[in-house]
């Protein structure tokens, strides 16, 4: 039998906010322990929850980006279990009004085998806001948990999927749209190893062509993209056999062994999903009204979307170029910032994605952490443009820059690779050259356009490849015809 | 909706509340009564009525997003539970809470 797999994704990300959603207690990631932990963190008795403003404008934020309803009127909801990093025994989040509901992104997969890349829209059911819980610490103290509540009550917003992925690359291309989109827009930091941005991945199998869901299995808090492409792949591939071998799913949650590549079943608690939702009389409806969401708006940056139309309308590039600059507000903004500074659209973008970007690459670098800034990128094409050096020389001069050996004409001057353009100096150059090869200058007139080109090596290499290649193509073309 | 004594248990489970027979059969006895209420009220025709979430006709007032809190850690673990088992000291070490050993 053909099987079909069906994926939808819950994301937690962490909003950029100095203070938590419910109290004014840094977030600051990497503090020891407890020192963040007031006394709303902690639950003490007769703590109150008061909503933190920063917070809902990021889930305003988010709603606006990925043109979805804002709710007006939205409401807070106590999710009630029992955990020693939850010390109020419940987690403030929403449940039946969520501030963002309905809306889309649009997601590019890759291209892999036959199959070519296509687009994709992913259904986006809702995001509401929620706090965050503490840290479990195992091997602390033996035989005892330790627990750490710095982070208890650091903003969240969950973003839920519909189960609209077919495959581990649906399910990463979105993960990872998801994730520039957060960054781009400015509320999260998108941050992996420190937990900023986490992935629970419902899965799913059923025969092809059929149109009622399988029982999904929970892949809880996958951190890494590859992680998640083997975890989605190995849990499919065990729903398959399981389900061939005549047995049944049922609904759990997993964890994802990175060491093994395997999933397994959390110890089963049957009870564990019947959370007890109810509205929390500790806080009011949250009320967003249109000035609200058009103050937002006015902040909002140009949405990558936007972004790549307006590339490609306003210096021509391709649309392959524009979506390639525009898949992080790093690389886009390093991008303008070369323009600003005068470099020239298109030349621009082939350096930053070619040269720029391999070197980044083959250094595990951020564009953030770049030893040539973009003003300096512009300062050398600038000097490609106006003769100052060959194509070949900007290269080096790139090559020394990395390495900080200075700025772009110290090191044209020091390397000695400025070019000749002098046109005086030029022609004494290819007086001598057509002199010494009398030779080839016959077989140019008898019809040989090879020999043109012989004769430029011999220019270039008799200038010791300094002389400007378009001058001395001129120049020689005139002599020859004279 | 009959409750049977099942359901009982089981949210006394989940709320952690030990129960033994006879409560048990008491409290079905409270809650269907209750439920027998709210059975009556449902007669009530309330479509078009926006259900309410809070007593109070107001909306949430926001806090600007400042550090306002300061590290009282110290004072705070004061007030951490015993550790129990024949120690008399508080359960914290490594300025985190102890608790009995979590596994997943």
């Amino acid at each position: 039998m053909e099987w079909e797999v069906v994926i939808g994704l819950e994301t937690h990300t962490q909003l950029q906010t100095v203070s938590k959603i419910f109290s004014g207690a840094s977030v600051k990631y990497g503090a020891e322990p407890n020192t963040q932990a007031c006394e709303v963190s902690l639950a003490l008795p007769g703590v109150l929850p008061v909503l933190n403003k920063q917070a809902v404008e990021c889930a305003i934020k988010f709603g606006l980006a990925i043109n979805a309803e804002i709710a007006p009127r939205s409401v807070f909801a106590r999710k009630n279990y029992f955990y020693p990093d939850l010390p109020k025994g419940y987690q403030i989040s929403q449940f039946e009004l969520p501030v963002v509901g309905k809306g889309a992104i649009t997601i590019q997969v890759p291209a892999a085998g036959k199959q070519d890349a296509y687009e994709k829209v992913v259904n986006i059911t809702r995001a509401h806001l929620e706090e965050d819980a503490g840290k479990s610490v195992h091997g602390a103290v033996e035989g005892m948990s330790g627990i750490d509540l710095n982070r208890a009550g650091t903003p969240l917003l969950e973003i839920v999927t519909e189960p609209d992925m077919r495959s581990a690359a649906e399910a990463v291309a979105y993960a990872k749209k998801l994730h520039e989109l957060v960054q781009w827009i400015g509320i999260c930091d998108g941050n992996m190893q420190e937990g900023s941005f986490r992935c629970d991945v419902n899965v799913s199998v059923r025969p092809k062509g059929s149109d009622k869901l399988g029982t999904r299995r929970e892949i809880k808090n996958l951190n890494s993209f590859k992680f998640m492409t083997q975890a989605i792949e190995y849990e499919t591939r065990w729903q398959i056999e399981t389900l061939e071998d005549g047995g049944k799913i049922q609904q759990a949650t997993v964890l994802f062994n990175p060491d093994t590549g395997e999933t397994r079943a959390m110890r089963s608690k049957e009870e564990a999903n019947d959370y007890r939702y109810f509205p929390d009389p500790d806080l009011l409806p949250l009320v967003i009204t249109e000035q609200d969401k058009a103050r937002v708006q006015a902040n909002m940056p140009e949405l990558p979307a936007a972004m790549k139309a307006r590339l490609e309308a306003q210096f021509a590039l391709s649309s392959y170029d524009a979506s390639s600059l525009t898949a992080s507000r790093d690389l886009a903004d390093y991008f303008m910032a070369a323009i600003d500074a005068g470099a020239e659209p298109k030349q621009t973008a082939n350096w930053v994605m070619g040269s720029l970007s391999a070197k980044l690459n083959s250094e595990d670098k951020d564009l953030s952490s770049s030893p040539i800034s973009a003003q300096q990128l512009a300062q050398l094409l600038k000097r490609i443009s106006d003769g100052t050096i060959s194509n070949n020389a900007a290269k080096q001069v790139f090559e020394a820059m990395w390495l900080g050996e200075g700025e772009v004409d110290s090191i044209i001057a020091a390397k000695g690779l400025k070019q000749e353009s002098d046109s005086g100096a030029i022609e004494a150059i290819i007086d001598e050259v057509l002199a010494a090869n009398a030779a080839m200058v016959e077989e140019f007139k008898a019809g040989k356009e090879k020999a043109f080109n012989a004769l430029v090596g011999q220019a270039m290499k008799a200038s010791k490849g300094k002389a400007n290649p378009a001058q001395v193509n001129d120049i020689l073309k005139k002599k020859l015809q004279a | 909706m009959a409750l049977s004594i099942e359901d009982i248990k089981k949210v006394a489970h989940l709320a952690r509340i030990e129960i033994n027979e006879t409560d048990a059969q008491a409290t079905l006895n409270k809650l269907s009564g209750i439920l027998a209420l709210i059975e009556q009220m449902q007669a009530v025709d309330t479509s078009g009525i926006v259900p309410m979430s809070h007593a109070q006709d107001l909306s949430q007032r926001l806090r600007d997003d400042v550090v306002s809190k300061t590290n009282l850690r110290d004072e705070f673990q004061k007030n951490a539970p015993i550790l129990g088992n024949g120690s008399q000291e508080l359960a914290v070490a490594g300025g985190l809470y102890l608790v009995p050993k979590v596994i997943e």
